[in-house]
C-alpha cells in the first residue's frame, strides 16, 4: 500500500489564521481562551476561544463569494482556500474532499436564522464547500463526536490506499454555539475560567471554535516543509457508556495498540503524545490509565485545550497540525493550565515549552458514544 | 491470494415492518415510530431495559443491529471483532430539534443532559457496542442518500488490513416522522458477494 502523508495545511483560530503564526503564539504561551460577551451570538457570557468575526468576514470578502454563507461555512472555506492555494494542487476527479464536523451549522436551527432549514443538514454543508471550490467528487462528511478530526485523516488514508483518490483535502470545523454551551453546562462540565487539563484543580472544559484543513497525499512532490507520514491509526469503542469514558481506558488502549501494530512500532518509539485532555475529571483520568497500560507514562505529553478550548470535530485535526509544527521546529509545547498532577497514574506532562529533537508523535482523541481514535505520525524531512 | 468477503445477512426496518434477509419478521399497522418500535422490540425479544431510554435514531439502529447480530449466533465466550460503519442523511437532527426547542425558551431553560448526549449521530454506534460488547473500529458518515460505494470502500479497507474480522454496515436515518434502517453484515463467510452492486440490490429489496 502506498505511504500517505499530511502536507500543506491551515489553522484558522482565535490565535491566528495560519498554522505558523498560531504556533508562534503557542511558543510564547498565549491562549485564545477569554471571557466572551457577545449577545449577538450567545445567551450568556462564557469562557471560550472564539474566532474574531470581523477578521473572519474581511478574510472571507477577499474570496469574492457570490452567495450568502453561514459563519461555519466561511470558516471552512477560508481555511480550505489557504490550504488549496498553498498546495498548488489542481482539483480534478482524482481529488477527494472530506469534511469533519460534529454539529455543522447548528446555530441556524433556531427560528431567527435567515438561512433556510435545509442548510442545517450536514450533506448540504458538504455541497456548499464542494461547489465553492468546484470539487468534482461529492464531499464525504464524518460526524463521529470529538474524534471526528483525527478519524477524518484515517478515513482519507483509506480512500487513497484503496485507490479511489490520489489525494484528499480534509477540512474540519465546529462553532461555539448556545446549543453546545447549554449541553456541556447541563453536564456541569464547563469551566468558569481557563481549563486545566490533568491538573488536580481542573473543573472542566472550555469550548473553542476552529477550522483546520490539510492535504493528504501519496505524492512526495506535493509535500510541504512540515509534512508527516501517517504511520498507523485505530478507532476503537469503549463499549462501556455513551457519555462517560471507560474506567480502564479500553477503547483508547486498543486504538493506540492498533495504530502501533500497523506502524510496526513500540510505545517507546513515540517521541511525544498530543493527548485529548479536555480537563474533565473522568476524561483525563481515563487517559492516564490507558497511557499507563501502554507504558507511555514517561513519554512527554500535552493537551492543547488550554490554548484553543475544546474545538469538537476540529480538535483532532487542529492538534495534529500543531504536532506537525512541533516536529518541524523540534519544540515541545507546554500543556497550558497544568501545575500539579491530578490523575491517579503518573504522566510526563510538558510543563515548559522546550527544544527537543523530535521525529514521531501520537495523536489521540476520545468522545461521546465511547469512541476513541489514535494516529501515529513521523516527519518526512 | 487476497481474501474475498461476503454479505452474510441483512435487515430492513421501514414502512412499519422489520425484515431479515428479505423475510418479514414483524409488521404492524402502527404508523407512529415510537409506538411501532416499542412493539417491534417486544415482539422480537429485544429484552434490554436501556432500549426504552434511547432516542429514536438509536432505537432504530439498535433494533436493526440486534436482529442481525442475534441471528448471527456470535460466540458468547470469545470476543467479537465486528467494526461498525453507519451512515444517514439527517445526522441526529430529530433529537437536535427537540433539544433546540427546550433551550429556545429562556424562561424554561433547563436543558437535559440525557437529551443532549443523543445530539450526536454516533451515539447509536455506542449503544450497539455496549450491548454486544464490541470494542471495534467505528465511524459515522453523512450522505445525501444511501451510498453503497462509500460503505463498500470503508468496509473493504478495514477487512483487508485486518482492522476488523467482520463489519456491520448500513444506513439508519430518522428525520421528523420518517425512518429507515438497512444494515448488513460483511465477513468471509456467506453467499452474497460483497460488492457495491449487490449492496444496492439488497438495499432496494
Amino acid at each position: 500500500m502506498p505511504n500517505c502523508y499530511l502536507s500543506y495545511n491551515n489553522i484558522l483560530s482565535s490565535l491566528g489564521f495560519d498554522t505558523t503564526s498560531v504556533f508562534e503564539h503557542l511558543k510564547t504561551g498565549k491562549s485564545g481562551i477569554q471571557p466572551v460577551q457577545d449577545p449577538t451570538r450567545f445567551y450568556k457570557s462564557v469562557f471560550a476561544a472564539v474566532i474574531p468575526t470581523d477578521t473572519l468576514n474581511s478574510e472571507f470578502e477577499t474570496l469574492e463569494a457570490k452567495h450568502q454563507y453561514t459563519r461555519l461555512e466561511k470558516m471552512l472555506i477560508v481555511s480550505l482556500s489557504k490550504t488549496i492555494k498553498a498546495s498548488g494542487v489542481t482539483i480534478n476527479n482524482r481529488i477527494g474532499l472530506i469534511i469533519s464536523t460534529t454539529k455543522g451549522n447548528i446555530d441556524i436551527l433556531n427560528s431567527q436564522s435567515q438561512f433556510p432549514n435545509e442548510r442545517v443538514y450536514l450533506g448540504t454543508l458538504g455541497h456548499v464547500v464542494k461547489d465553492f471550490f468546484s470539487f468534482e467528487n461529492d464531499a464525504i462528511v464524518i460526524s463521529n463526536a470529538c474524534v471526528s478530526g483525527v478519524l477524518a485523516v484515517a478515513v482519507a488514508k483509506r480512500y487513497i490506499q484503496e485507490g479511489l483518490y490520489d489525494a484528499v483535502f480534509v477540512v474540519a470545523g465546529d462553532l461555539v454555539s448556545d446549543f453546545v454551551i447549554s449541553g456541556f453546562n447541563s453536564f456541569q462540565a464547563l469551566s468558569h475560567g481557563p481549563c486545566r487539563p490533568y491538573d488536580k484543580d481542573r473543573i472542566g472544559i472550555n469550548l473553542g471554535e476552529v477550522a483546520a484543513s490539510v492535504l493528504v497525499t501519496t505524492k512526495k512532490e506535493e509535500l510541504s516543509e512540515d509534512a508527516v507520514e501517517v504511520l498507523g491509526e485505530g478507532s476503537c469503542n469503549d463499549a462501556n457508556h455513551i457519555s462517560g469514558p471507560s474506567r480502564t481506558g479500553e477503547g483508547l488502549y486498543r486504538s493506540i495498540t492498533s495504530a502501533l501494530k500497523e506502524a510496526n512500532m513500540h510505545s517507546n518509539d513515540i517521541d511525544y503524545i498530543s493527548a485529548h485532555g479536555t480537563a474533565t475529571a473522568f476524561n483525563d483520568e481515563m487517559e492516564a490509565i490507558a497511557f499507563n497500560r501502554l507504558r507511555l507514562h514517561e513519554t512527554p505529553l500535552h493537551s492543547l485545550k488550554g490554548y484553543f478550548g475544546h474545538t469538537l470535530g476540529a480538535s483532532g485535526l487542529l492538534e495534529t497540525l500543531v504536532g506537525m509544527q512541533s516536529l518541524r521546529q523540534n519544540t515541545l509545547i507546554a500543556s497550558a493550565g497544568f501545575e500539579t498532577l491530578g490523575v491517579s497514574k503518573p504522566l510526563n506532562i510538558i510543563t515548559k515549552t522546550t527544544a527537543k529533537e523530535l521525529r514521531t508523535f501520537l495523536k489521540t482523541a476520545s468522545g461521546f458514544g465511547g469512541c476513541n481514535t489514535a494516529a501515529l505520525f513521523r516527519k518526512v524531512s | 491470494m487476497d481474501k474475498t468477503f461476503h454479505i452474510s445477512s441483512y435487515c430492513h426496518i421501514k414502512n412499519n415492518s422489520v425484515s431479515l434477509d428479505g423475510k418479514l419478521l414483524f409488521t404492524s399497522p402502527i404508523q407512529e415510530f415510537t409506538a411501532f418500535v416499542k412493539s417491534a422490540a417486544q415482539q422480537l425479544h429485544t429484552n434490554y431495559a436501556k432500549f426504552y431510554k434511547m432516542d429514536n435514531l438509536s432505537k432504530l439502529a439498535f433494533l436493526a443491529a440486534d436482529v442481525l447480530l442475534k441471528n448471527a449466533e456470535l460466540p458468547v465466550d470469545t470476543e467479537n471483532d465486528i467494526a461498525i460503519i453507519l451512515s444517514n442523511k439527517a445526522s441526529s437532527l430529530g433529537t437536535d430539534r427537540t433539544y433546540q426547542a427546550s433551550i429556545d425558551d429562556p424562561d424554561n431553560f433547563f436543558p437535559s443532559p440525557s437529551v443532549f448526549v443523543y445530539t450526536l449521530p454516533n451515539i447509536c454506534i455506542g449503544e450497539i457496542s455496549i450491548k454486544h460488547q464490541l470494542h471495534s473500529e467505528n465511524c459515522f458518515f453523512i450522505f445525501d442518500s444511501f451510498n453503497a460505494d462509500h460503505l463498500w470502500t470503508n468496509a473493504q479497507s478495514l477487512l483487508k488490513r485486518n482492522k476488523a474480522e467482520k463489519v456491520l454496515c448500513g444506513w439508519v436515518d430518522f428525520d421528523d416522522k420518517n425512518y429507515e434502517a438497512f444494515l448488513y453484515l460483511v465477513e468471509e463467510n456467506g453467499i452474497i458477494a460483497h460488492s457495491p452492486n449487490e449492496i444496492k440490490k439488497l438495499y432496494r429489496t
